[in-house]
C-alpha cells in the first residue's frame, strides 16, 4: 500500500462523511407520503400514517407496497433481481425504494420539518 | 499472439463465472451493495496485460452477462458502472503513487456513483442521489478488499511467470 493509496481513500471517506452529515444528502426525519412514480411519472400519494397494500401493475410488472406503523415496504414484485423487495422499509423522508426493472421507484417525503426539498424537485 | 488469445477466453470466463458465483452466495449486504469479485478479473488483466486488454474484458463480460443471466435493463446499469470505473482504474494505473489497491478502491467508488447516475437518468427521479454516501463508503471497503485479493493474484502469477 503506498502513500498514495491511503490518501485517496481518506479523501473519498472525507467526502462521503461530508455530504452525509453537512445536510446536503442526509435522510430527514419521518416522512408524511410516499410517492409513486413509474417511468418518473407520478402514479400515488399514499399517507404513510393509513396502514394498508397496493399493488401497482404497470406495463413494466407488478409491485406490491404495503404500508404499516408509518414505514413503506415493497412486499413483492416480479422483477427478476428482487432488490426491491429484499430493500428494508422506509420511513424517513429522503428515503426511496427503486425496482429498476420496472422504472418504479417509491420516494419518501413531507418530513415533519419539511422544507421544500430542491433536490428531488 | 496465441498466448493472449488464450488470455483472453481465460480472463473473460472467469469475469463472467465470478459474477455469476457472486450473484449466488447470499451474502449479508444491504441490497444494491455488492463485493464486486469480476472487478478482480479486471484488475488483474490490467496489470498482468495492458489497460486494453482489461477494457475489452470489462466490456465482453457485461455483454454476456446481460444474454446469459441478467437481461438488457440492467446491462446500461452495470455499462455505466463499470465504464465510469475504468476510466478512473486507468487514470491512477498510469499514476506512479498509486498502488493496486488504491486502483482498485477509487475503482469501486466511481462504479456504485456510476450506477447511482443511471439509475437517476433510467428512473427520471433525482433522490437516488441520497444514497450515494453509503455507495462511496461501500466502494471503498469492497474495492480494497479487491484490491488484496488482486494483489496477491497479480504476485503469485507474476511467479510462476505467466
Amino acid at each position: 500500500m503506498k502513500k498514495g493509496d491511503i490518501i485517496l481513500i481518506v479523501v473519498v471517506l472525507a467526502a462521503a462523511a461530508l455530504l452525509y452529515f453537512s445536510g446536503i444528502l442526509s435522510p430527514g426525519g419521518k416522512g408524511a407520503e410516499a410517492q409513486v412514480y413509474v417511468d418518473g411519472q407520478l402514479k400515488e400519494t399514499i399517507d404513510l400514517s393509513k396502514d394498508g397494500e397496493y399493488t401497482f401493475e404497470t406495463e413494466n410488472g407488478v409491485n406490491t407496497l404495503k404500508i404499516e406503523n408509518g414505514e413503506a415496504k415493497m412486499i413483492s414484485a416480479d422483477c427478476p433481481d428482487q432488490i426491491c423487495v429484499n430493500h428494508s422499509a422506509v420511513s424517513k423522508e429522503n428515503e426511496s425504494i427503486t425496482c429498476l426493472p420496472h422504472k418504479l421507484i417509491v420516494e419518501i417525503h413531507g418530513g415533519e420539518k419539511s422544507h421544500v426539498d430542491v433536490v428531488a424537485q | 499472439m496465441s498466448k493472449r488469445v488464450a488470455y483472453y477466453g481465460i480472463f473473460a470466463s472467469l469475469a463472467i463465472l465470478m459474477g455469476y458465483v457472486e450473484a449466488m452466495i447470499p451474502l449479508p449486504l444491504p441490497p444494491g451493495i455488492k463485493l464486486g469479485l469480476s472487478n478482480v478479473v479486471v484488475v488483474l488483466c490490467m496489470y498482468i496485460m495492458d489497460l486494453k486488454s482489461a477494457f475489452f474484458i470489462s466490456i465482453i463480460r457485461i455483454f454476456i452477462s446481460a444474454l446469459l443471466f441478467k437481461g438488457f435493463v440492467s446491462m446500461w446499469y452495470s455499462l455505466a458502472g463499470a465504464v465510469l470505473s475504468f476510466i478512473v482504474m486507468a487514470v491512477l494505473f498510469k499514476s506512479k503513487g498509486v498502488s493496486i489497491i488504491g486502483v482498485s478502491a477509487l475503482g469501486g467508488v466511481f462504479h456504485n456513483i456510476g450506477q447511482v447516475i443511471v439509475a437517476a437518468i433510467l428512473l427520471g427521479r433525482n433522490i437516488v442521489i441520497y444514497l450515494l454516501p453509503v455507495l462511496m463508503i461501500s466502494g471503498v471497503v469492497t474495492g480494497v478488499l479487491i484490491g488484496i485479493v488482486s494483489r496477491y493474484t497479480v504476485s503469485y502469477l507474476q511467479n510462476r511467470n505467466l
